[in-house]
């Protein structure tokens, strides 16, 4: 079942950020939603989280609709752009914020977050200051807090794009390898396709706040359901038909 | 180098309750709790402007209404009565002026700079706030050698002196402030080519800016308002606004006249409200808030020249203290600690009814009372302009808690004297309308002390906390709390403080079983004789001391909860 | 007091309650005796009474005093006519006979004659009135620093003429008649003096020899005066006829002088309050403060002289602070008729 999105449209005012879009995740399934900045997808991705309020559609998770659930009832983990990491707590305090949510013991705790440290390669480090990070680390982290959780849907928003070049690199293959490993359920924005097309089963091609067409990364490749998609995939605009 | 990390298996913890299924249930909890925040948030406001309505409002308006009629006109159409107006914004200003640029370099070096003693340096600067208003006059006349009224050293005296009091107003807000914002920021300008005056300029600068716009409005209310300074230094030639209220009300009961002055006066607060609420409106962006020492280091290169300035301005801080402290200790046949002696006993020929030691004591306890009634009033005034989605809302509470700092302390407190007497119980003798009145005061300055921190904190932080499962109550305790919990121990700390050197309000409420330190010095200054001199001027290295102890004492307790909050 | 007061006050009062009784202070809650009659005297900041002469009355006549301060004598008076609907207190001592035909306008005391008074000197009653009663005087005069003039060499002033006089040139220093009690009396005492309009020639006299106004008498006496312990610059300063015996070094002589020609009497007086909650009491105190022992420790307490002829000064005053003897005065009505006026044309006289 998963998630399903059906005619969501999210409005700031006068302007539609996200409108009309329909799709679905199924379990286990990483769903990639690719497009340029300002498209709307970070948009989207906060109104599955529950931190926008969609104007319009439904949103729901193995058919119970999560309008009236709020953020924190949600059971969706977020890993933000920039890590947005709590500056007052050091690394484990952050990763086992969720566990204190639901109220773990202490020993239960500590012994869950060496996990989590150990699973993104930070093992050890739990007394260390957030704010002494490095951009990679603070963003294991992030991922870790989230986590932690054990959320049913993982929402990345732009997980990788603070980093330099070379660390997102190596990263988004471990992401990837990891993600498919464990048949998580997440839903991953970006706006660079091969992190798409690395990480996610399926990529969702947003513009102007529609979704322009969901397909595996080898279709979306091969056939582009229009110009648009295809230019934005780095194909030449009349590509498609020579080819 | 490659992690293979992410490759493995996450630990399972099938025992944890997945949420979210029954969605009735938690549909009804949804309504409740948004019925409850909001139903939280008006009960704060009305504690809050219940309190202010009943001891702040209410009685301004009965005064002011008692004194509306023919003479209201008669002043406000006289000429002389706006030259008051020009004079009191325009020292206002000046000295509003003084204190920015004197207590910008500390900002910086209480923000920015590891030096040792920081702790000392806070408690200096601090120091000046709590001295008498008459004490410093006298100490600032001394110095200057003005005594006639109208000489152009006596205007200097006033700006200087106001500024003397408001240097750490400045200071502590906007060195607050500073302390928490991201370096990187301005370092990655560096790293730009950008030099140190326009990395100042174009980044630092703005991000100070809602602290700049707390600062200058708390600044140029309490110089506006500015009573003891102008009395002592204008020798009756310069007048304000207040001296003016203060003459016309306490000594020639000519209300009608001190009512014209008053509607003046808010009409003149209002407006400096309104103009630094459109400055802070204009930049209010989320900044990226760090801990404290994460920021400070050593100064290098032109940043010497800040240090530098900073120590001048201490420095200036400092001779007029000096000056009272040897003064305590200097009688006519040479050095002597009869003042200090004297304090154990009540002024010669009694003048008080407590020795000097129980004056103290008085002072720190009524202050206490104030310090945590303010951050009661001041915690939920913040809860509420949070609470408040309509930004215009928002400023008019904002606002309304402001005034109590640009209001006469006479209007008040003959306020009281016309409305206190229809509240049940003798209010008006009661022991807690001494800190009630001083919590007028404090209150807001603990709002703009916190307010800006709480403001600063990226709502992506709140956000984050959501999504892992915490309420929205639990958000505040967990994100908001211990971020904004520095600048609350700050105000209360910096409030404390205020209440202990609060004279204005305090005079007029004390009873003279119980007088504060300041009231005690006020009373021995009236008394001829040289044991009651010198026995005021002690009293005053003893309120100095009392002062510099309790901001040691909040700086110790911050630096606890700095490692507490890592837990 | 008008309605919307009224009507507002019973919403706020409720209010009140709440905030009042949640706060529990440091300070905690007044026990109230129950038993013990209990009388609230109001009066001015420099108010003083010895402790045991206090005690001693409020044991045998079983009342408990509670005094409250406010301000001086002028912004005493002026609450007390703000508060006559509901006064602050059953009883007020310190309105003087600067402001004292103020408050019987107002109609802020009772009648009443305490035991004893036929001892106080007819001159301090105010025609046709026993409402207030002559409890002390204080006599505002030019004081001089003795020595200063001792070591120039030149002869000290004697009468407020001479402060006018090229010689003492830079010399006076006097508090601001329009914000200082001592001041408004030196003020009115140049009016009886010189006469209308003759005190405005008077003092462009002083300010063209150069009179130092400062706005309160701390300033002029603790730190314009010489002969104070602030060692101020001038050795003339205006002060009280009192002030000497407050100068007195260890030789028991005392630094400064008081002018008895410059001097202005200012009678403090005391009265029953209309609708005080507890009259009988009142008029006990009024008695009290009458009384020969209340009476024989003023001058030491307050820095004044007892309004009862009878009572004897302390010795020390005796040589270095008699009572002056022919001050000047003016009658309580005229000073209420005139005193805005006469404050006002002296500011533009004095700061343009």
């Amino acid at each position: 079942m998963g998630l399903q999105v059906r005619g969501l449209s999210v409005r700031f005012g006068q302007t539609t950020a996200v409108s009309g879009v329909d799709f679905s995740v199924a379990d286990g399934e990483v769903l990639g939603l690719l497009g340029p900045s300002g498209c709307g997808k970070s948009t989207l991705l906060r109104a599955i989280a529950g931190l926008e309020r969609p104007q319009a559609g439904t949103i729901t998770w193995n058919g119970a609709d999560l309008d009236r659930v709020p953020v924190h009832r949600r059971g969706f983990g977020m890993v933000f752009q920039d890590g947005q990491l709590f500056p007052h707590r050091d690394v484990a305090g952050n990763v086992e914020f969720a566990l204190r949510m639901q109220g773990m013991g202490r020993a239960r705790r500590t012994g869950r977050v060496a996990e989590l440290l150990d699973l993104v390669g930070l093992a050890g480090q739990q007394r260390r200051r957030v704010t002494h990070l490095s951009g990679g680390e603070a963003q294991r982290v992030a991922l870790a807090r989230a986590l932690a959780a054990d959320p049913r849907l993982l929402l990345l928003d732009e997980p990788l794009t603070a980093l330099d070049r070379m660390l997102r690199e190596q990263l988004v293959v471990e992401l990837a390898e990891w993600l498919a490993g464990q048949s998580t359920t997440a839903i991953v924005v970006t706006h660079d396709h091969e992190e798409a097309f690395t990480l996610a089963d399926r990529v969702a091609v947003m513009a102007r706040g529609q979704v322009l067409q969901v397909d595996t990364p080898e279709r979306l490749r091969q056939c582009p359901a229009d110009d648009e998609v295809a230019a934005f995939l780095g194909h030449k605009a009349g590509s498609r038909r020579s080819g | 180098m490659r992690m293979a990390i992410f490759g493995r298996a996450v630990p399972s913890s099938a025992d944890t309750p997945r949420p979210g299924e029954p969605r009735n249930r938690w549909a009804g909890k949804r309504r409740t709790a948004r019925w409850g925040r909001s139903a939280a948030t008006v009960a704060a406001a009305t504690i809050v402007l219940g309190f202010l309505g009943l001891f702040f409002a209410w009685p301004v308006a009965a005064i002011i209404g008692l004194g509306l009629g023919g003479g209201v006109s008669e002043t406000l159409t006289n000429v002389r009565t706006w030259d008051l107006v020009a004079f009191t914004l325009g020292q206002a200003a000046a000295s509003t002026a003084l204190a920015l640029v004197a207590g910008m370099p500390l900002a910086y070096v209480l923000a920015r700079v590891a030096v040792p003693g920081k702790a000392l340096l806070r408690a200096v600067i601090t120091v000046p706030f709590v001295l008498p208003t008459l004490v410093v006059g006298m100490a600032f006349r001394t110095l200057l050698g003005t005594g006639d009224g109208g000489s152009t050293s006596a205007l200097f005296g006033i700006v200087l002196a106001n500024a003397f009091f408001n240097v750490s107003v400045v200071a502590r807000t906007v060195g607050g402030l500073w302390t928490h914002l991201d370096r990187r920021t301005e370092d990655a300008a560096r790293s730009l080519g950008a030099c140190g005056l326009r990395v100042f300029t174009a980044v630092t600068l703005p991000a100070l800016r809602p602290a700049l716009g707390s600062a200058v409005a708390v600044v140029f209310l309490f110089c506006s308002t500015s009573f003891g300074v102008v009395l002592v230094l204008g020798g009756g030639t310069y007048r304000t606004l207040e001296t003016e209220i203060y003459l016309r009300t306490v000594r020639l009961l000519d209300l009608s006249g001190a009512a014209a002055l008053s509607l003046l006066q808010l009409a003149a607060v209002v407006a400096a409200l309104v103009i630094a609420a459109v400055a802070r409106r204009r930049r209010e962006t989320a900044l990226q808030l760090r801990s404290a020492d994460d920021t400070a280091r050593r100064p290098r290169g032109a940043e010497w020249f800040v240090v530098s300035a900073a120590g001048m301005v201490v420095l200036g801080l400092l001779v007029p203290i000096a000056g009272l402290l040897i003064r305590s200790v200097s009688t006519r046949d040479g050095w002597s600690l009869a003042g200090y002696r004297a304090l154990s006993g009540t002024g010669s020929g009694a003048v008080l009814e407590v020795s000097g030691w129980e004056a103290a004591w008085n002072s720190l306890r009524t202050a206490a009372d104030a310090t945590w009634m303010s951050l009661l009033l001041g915690l939920l005034a913040i809860a509420v302009l949070v609470g408040i989605r309509r930004r215009a809302a928002a400023e008019v509470v904002d606002a309304a808690l402001m005034l109590p700092l640009g209001v006469s302390a006479v209007t008040v407190g003959f306020g009281y004297l016309v409305t206190l007497q229809f509240l049940p119980g003798d209010v008006r003798t009661s022991p807690l309308l001494v800190p009630f009145a001083q919590a007028l005061v404090v209150t807001p300055l603990v709002v703009r002390m916190v307010l800006p921190v709480v403001r600063a904190i990226d709502d992506r932080l709140r956000q984050a906390a959501a999504t892992l499962g915490a309420s929205p109550w639990r958000v505040r305790w967990e994100i908001d709390v211990p971020l904004a919990a520095r600048s609350v121990l700050a105000a209360a700390g910096f409030g404390f403080v205020v209440a202990l050197g609060e004279f204005g309000a305090t005079s007029f409420l004390a009873r003279p079983e119980a007088p504060t330190l300041p009231v005690a010095i006020a009373r021995l200054l009236a008394r001829p004789g040289e044991l009651n001199l010198q026995m005021a001027y002690a009293a005053c290295a003893l309120l100095m001391l009392v002062t510099a102890l309790a901001v040691l004492a909040v700086e110790r307790l911050r630096v606890r909860t700095e490692t507490v909050g890592e837990f | 007091m008008n309605r919307f007061l009224r009507r507002s006050a019973r919403i706020a009062s409720a209010a009140a309650v709440t905030v009042l009784t949640a706060g529990c202070s440091f300070i905690g809650a007044q026990g109230d005796e129950q038993n013990k009659r209990t009388v609230t005297l109001v009066t001015h900041a420099s108010f003083a009474v010895a402790d045991k002469t206090l005690a001693n009355f409020e044991r045998r006549s079983a009342i408990d005093v509670t005094i409250r301060r406010h301000g001086d004598a002028g912004e005493l008076t002026n609450k007390l006519v703000l508060t006559k609907a509901n006064p602050i207190g059953d009883v007020a001592y310190g309105v003087d006979s600067t402001f004292a035909s103020r408050a019987l306008g107002e109609g802020v005391f009772v009648p009443y004659r305490p035991e004893g008074a036929d001892r106080i000197p007819q001159r301090y009653s105010i025609e046709g009135s026993n409402r207030l009663t002559a409890i002390d005087v204080g006599d505002v005069c030019v004081n001089i620093d003795t020595r200063w003039f001792a070591e120039h060499g030149i002869p000290a002033p004697t009468n407020l003429r001479d402060l006018t006089d090229p010689r003492y040139r830079g010399l006076f220093a006097v508090p601001s008649p329009a914000t200082s009690s001592p001041g408004l009396a030196f003020l009115l005492n140049t009016i009886v003096t010189f006469g209308e309009p003759g005190w405005k020639e008077y003092w462009r006299g002083l300010l063209a020899n150069d009179v130092r106004i400062s706005s309160g008498w701390q300033q002029a006496y603790n730190q314009d005066f010489s002969g104070s312990s602030g060692q101020g610059p001038r050795p003339i300063v205006l002060s009280y006829a009192s002030s000497p015996a407050a100068e007195v070094g260890p030789d028991g002589s005392s630094r400064t002088r008081a002018l008895l020609n410059t001097c202005y009497r200012q009678v403090e007086y005391a009265g029953v309050l209309k609708g005080a909650d507890h009259p009988d009491a009142a008029r006990r105190v009024m008695d009290f403060l009458v009384s020969q022992r209340f009476q024989a420790q003023v001058s030491e307490q307050m820095y004044v002289y007892p309004a009862v002829r009878t009572v004897a000064l302390p010795e020390s005053w005796q040589q270095v602070a008699p009572r002056p003897q022919r001050p000047a005065g003016m009658a309580p009505d005229r000073v209420e008729q005139n005193r805005q006026r006469w404050v006002q044309q002296w500011r533009a006289l004095a700061h343009g």
